[in-house]
């Protein structure tokens, strides 16, 4: 509870706002429109600042819950609050039809396509018949519950900051769940990921909707507390102003987008009404020094005004123990009576004209630690993408149980137990190690978005986290679990890499150069667990280029080189090949 | 519909989009140099237009003025980033460059100007003056943040072209200007005129892509500035100075915008907010052209304006709106074809 003691004297303190004798309306009518414009800002900080997608175009979502509104309540006469899931309908099945088009795009094609559609619809709005064209729909009726009618910026003034607590609540606690972490993975490239079994479009594609409703929401409050509706508002100018919103207040957090909003509105309110005197009666001032100030901005404070007030306040975040009592079910086994886990038969995979690998064959059988070593460029690392499905085979066949996995995404080849590390590190930075392990039990997880924005989802999240908490345990790093995992050595991050591939409870474990940045101490109590993982039933296949790990460790060791398979066989056997030597030394002349 | 209409259409369609081509190949060449998404290259147009029409009337216009401001403040940053290790050499390049060479241009305007100016000489002065607030834009805005994501760049872009916008209804006014033609030649080939102008446009637009093409496909300096886009580090460890291979990008587009502008603004009118649109049509040009090939960013942004006379004449009313949807296909189409394995950097 104690958590929540801020939000509470928050809301406290905006409800008795109005209250105060002799508040100058006009404050009123500025805190209505921070709110509306944190409303579409919150919006934002999910979609780009947390899942690294950057809109312009939110500007246009505004317009379909305020247009939607508008054409409905004067028009057919339908009451407010029924238009209400209207408005955030249309909003939402807008950002379903232009998200499918948008959210796969990759870098700067997503801003710039949001750009573009957001002018579009600009000036559909502004041209349609039903809409109103340039002079928009005026006269909508005001929020009414029961026979009050909210027509005072000061009674709209509740309905607004209402919305904007519920949603901020609502947003945090997402963030703070299984979905949310997938989210935040998001911003980091989607490899990572979907080896984990997150459907990273599906996620893009969830943030994008939540972040249309809500601009849809601040719409249709808008219609009601203007009782009218033009495009100008809507426009790509306003879009611009969303995102600089976000990007002053912090574009990462969820209240530095009601602070970026308090900062912008009030700021822009003082140019509009200041700069005219000082410099005579032009216009547009304020768009020069409003231009100036975000490149300053960008230059001096690129995360926002946000982070840098909480580095100051003396704010400490609760530290999360898990309740390691409880467990999660294992994963799903399929039945399987075959002994051999994994089987490569002749897999070749083709860059152009260049063969990375070249028909290797050869298997991982049950309780067994196999090493796959080679020079550098020997084909090690895109073996293993061809294994999880990362990349698609050239041709032959990967098969996991006996059956065949034939161009299996990630998503669906963790499903069979096949979990893995990166060659290089993968783990989101700004996120705890708890929290980045938590990721490798997203599959064992159930609850989804709506759930977890409610709050439903408790009972499940506790296990998810009980089990990553165990498995951090497990290699050793209890004492980091709190801390942020960008701020771990290397060596650590390798480990948390595991202890995020252990949650999936797997069969096989891939592991991409575990031992590398590890000092020779850590190397050893890794060698200790992965033996005791064996022991315990699971078999690993491990790249590695220290030898001396790799020989003490592998019961069977396959070598490559330029793509092809050399050798295989037991540690001793491989030290004496002269293949093997022949690759790694030179042919003696 | 008669063949006349539909040549004029194609004629007015085709000048339209030779502008937006020489837009969208400065976009491509700005962002493959510095991967700076360049907004504010619909400023470029629109202050070289104006500042040439405002000459062509005997006015010295503002801009003459911000190029010296901003010289000051590029100057400052110069000796602040240097501080440590400041050197007479850099300081006499600094005075030559952020100093001088805007003073030398904004005197020469209040020298020149005058209603009686030759159109060359007009023209001369334009392009130098915006030549010179391209340069300082990127030194100032974009420079000390060059090592940043393209979304940070996207976004300090954005913040320039509402400075400048603004700046712009400061200096021009929020009335419209139109400029003197660059010749009265004109050609008549059927029913079809051809003006020296609309020549001049099709001629410098094929010119600048083979020019472009020519100088990042076979020159050693296009070359390094290539590199410098794909890994700066990279390019830096190799000797390539990087922050001039953005200063000379920056310049290139700004002189490329204003050209536009002056080819433009005796065919229509252009107000201080003109630019941005007709900029973010050549940008539609360049992402169909993927941002990278400058052919095919030329071709695009003949279609954009093909598309645009065609649908002015059809459905006026949305002329806009199809312009700007016309992208969604192309993106759906490049969301298709995305590599399946693409990581993003930070």
């Amino acid at each position: 509870m104690t958590q929540r003691l801020p939000l509470v004297i928050f809301a406290l303190v905006m409800a008795l706002i109005p209250l105060v004798p002799g508040m100058p309306p006009f404050w009123i009518v500025l805190l209505d429109n921070i709110g509306l414009a944190a409303l579409v800002a919150m919006g934002l900080v999910l979609l780009t600042g947390v899942g690294g997608l950057t809109s312009f175009g939110q500007a246009a979502f505004c317009g379909f819950g305020a247009y939607t509104t508008a054409v409905l309540t004067t028009a057919y006469g339908v009451s407010p609050w029924l238009t209400l899931p209207l408005s955030l309908l249309v909003s939402g099945i807008a950002a379903v039809l232009l998200g499918i088009v948008t959210v796969r795009l990759f870098g700067h094609y997503l801003p710039l396509g949001t750009i573009a559609w957001g002018i579009a619809l600009f000036y559909l709005f502004s041209k349609l018949e039903f809409l109103g064209r340039n002079d928009g729909i005026s006269g909508i009726p005001p929020v009414a519950i029961g026979s009050y009618e909210m027509l005072s910026p000061g009674t709209i003034y509740y309905a607004i900051w209402i919305a904007v607590l519920i949603s901020a609540v609502l947003t945090l606690n997402l963030l703070d769940s299984r979905t949310g972490r997938a989210i935040r993975a998001l911003r980091r490239g989607h490899i990572a990921a979907e080896a984990f079994g997150v459907q990273t479009p599906r996620a893009k594609l969830l943030v994008f909707i939540y972040a249309a409703v809500l601009a849809g929401l601040s719409g249709w409050l808008y219609a009601h507390f203007q009782r009218a509706a033009n495009p100008t508002p809507f426009g790509p100018q306003a879009g611009i102003e969303y995102l600089f919103i976000a990007v002053v207040g912090g574009a990462g957090y969820v209240w530095g987008a009601v602070l970026g909003a308090g900062i912008v509105v009030i700021l822009k309110e003082v140019l509009q009404s200041y700069l005219p005197y000082i410099f005579g009666g032009q216009s547009q001032l304020e768009t020069i020094v409003f231009g100036i100030l975000l490149v300053m901005l960008l230059q001096l404070a690129p995360s926002g005004v946000w982070p840098w007030l909480t580095a100051r306040l003396p704010l400490k975040t609760a530290r999360r123990t898990a309740d390691t009592s409880l467990t999660l079910p294992a994963r799903e086994r399929a039945p399987s009576t075959s002994a051999v886990l994994l089987q490569l038969d002749k897999a070749r995979k083709q860059f152009g004209g260049v063969t990375a690998v070249n028909d290797v064959s050869f298997d991982v059988k049950a309780r067994e630690i196999v090493a796959l070593i080679g020079p550098n460029g020997a084909g090690k690392s895109t073996t293993f993408n061809l294994i999880t499905g990362v990349l698609t085979a050239t041709s032959g066949a990967i098969s996991v149980l006996g059956r065949k996995v034939e161009n299996a995404p990630p998503q669906e080849v963790v499903k069979l137990g096949v979990a893995r590390t990166f060659q290089h590190v993968k783990l989101v930075p700004d996120m705890t190690v708890l929290e980045n392990v938590a990721i490798g039990a997203h599959l064992r997880g159930a609850s989804g978005a709506v759930a977890s924005m409610f709050r439903l989802d408790r009972a499940d999240e506790a296990r998810l986290l009980a089990e990553a908490a165990r498995q951090i345990e497990r290699v050793g790093l209890t004492d980091q679990i709190d801390q942020l995992a960008g701020s771990l050595s290397l060596g650590q991050q390798r480990i948390v890499e595991i202890a995020r591939a252990l949650c999936v409870d797997p069969m096989l474990l891939l592991l991409d150069e575990p031992a590398a940045g590890l000092r020779h101490m850590e190397k050893q109590r890794l060698a200790a667990l992965l033996r005791q993982l064996r022991d315990g039933g699971m078999s690993v296949l491990l790249v590695e280029h220290d030898m001396g790990f790799v020989m003490d460790l592998a019961d069977r060791i396959v070598v490559l080189d330029f793509g092809t398979k050399i050798a295989e066989g037991t540690p001793a056997a491989i030290k004496k090949n002269p293949e093997v030597i022949k690759a790694y030394l030179g042919a003696a002349a | 519909m008669n063949t006349t209409i539909m040549l004029f259409l194609l004629q007015d369609g085709i000048t339209n989009g030779a502008i937006y081509a020489l837009l969208g190949l400065a976009l491509v060449l700005v962002f493959a140099v510095t991967r700076v998404i360049l907004i504010p290259q619909g400023e470029f147009v629109t202050y070289g237009a104006l500042s040439y029409a405002m000459l062509a009337t005997g006015q010295v216009p503002g801009t003459a003025k911000l190029a010296v401001a901003m010289g000051l403040v590029a100057f400052g940053l110069d000796l602040f980033f240097a501080r440590k290790s400041l050197h007479a050499r850099l300081i006499a390049r600094a005075v030559a460059v952020d100093i001088v060479f805007p003073l030398a241009v904004c005197l020469l305007t209040y020298a020149l100007a005058g209603p009686k100016t030759p159109i060359a000489v007009n023209i001369a002065l334009a392009l130098l003056i915006v030549a010179a607030i391209g340069l300082f834009l990127y030194r100032i805005a974009f420079q000390p943040i060059a090592h940043t994501s393209v979304l940070v760049l996207l976004i300090a872009s954005v913040g320039c072209h509402l400075a400048l916008q603004g700046l712009g209804l400061v200096f021009f006014g929020a009335e419209g200007l139109r400029g003197p033609a660059l010749s009265n030649v004109a050609l008549t080939a059927g029913a079809l005129r051809f003006t020296g102008q609309s020549l001049a446009v099709y001629g410098l637009t094929i010119a600048f892509i083979v020019a472009l093409w020519l100088f990042f496909g076979y020159s050693l300096t296009g070359k390094a500035l290539r590199a410098t886009a794909v890994n700066r580090l990279g390019a830096r460890l190799v000797g390539i100075r990087t922050t001039l291979s953005g200063q000379i990008a920056f310049l290139l587009a700004s002189l490329i915008g204003a050209i536009s502008g002056i080819l433009i603004v005796p065919i229509t009118t252009l107000y201080y907010d003109t630019g941005f649109l007709i900029g973010l049509k050549g940008f539609i040009a360049a992402i169909i052209g993927g941002l990278v090939s400058y052919p095919l960013t030329a071709v695009a942004a003949i279609l954009v304006g093909v598309v645009e006379a065609f649908s002015s004449f059809y459905a006026s009313n949305f002329k806009e709106v199809i312009v700007f949807t016309l992208i969604l296909p192309v993106l759906v189409l490049r969301s298709l074809a995305a590599p399946a394995v693409e990581e993003e950097k930070d």
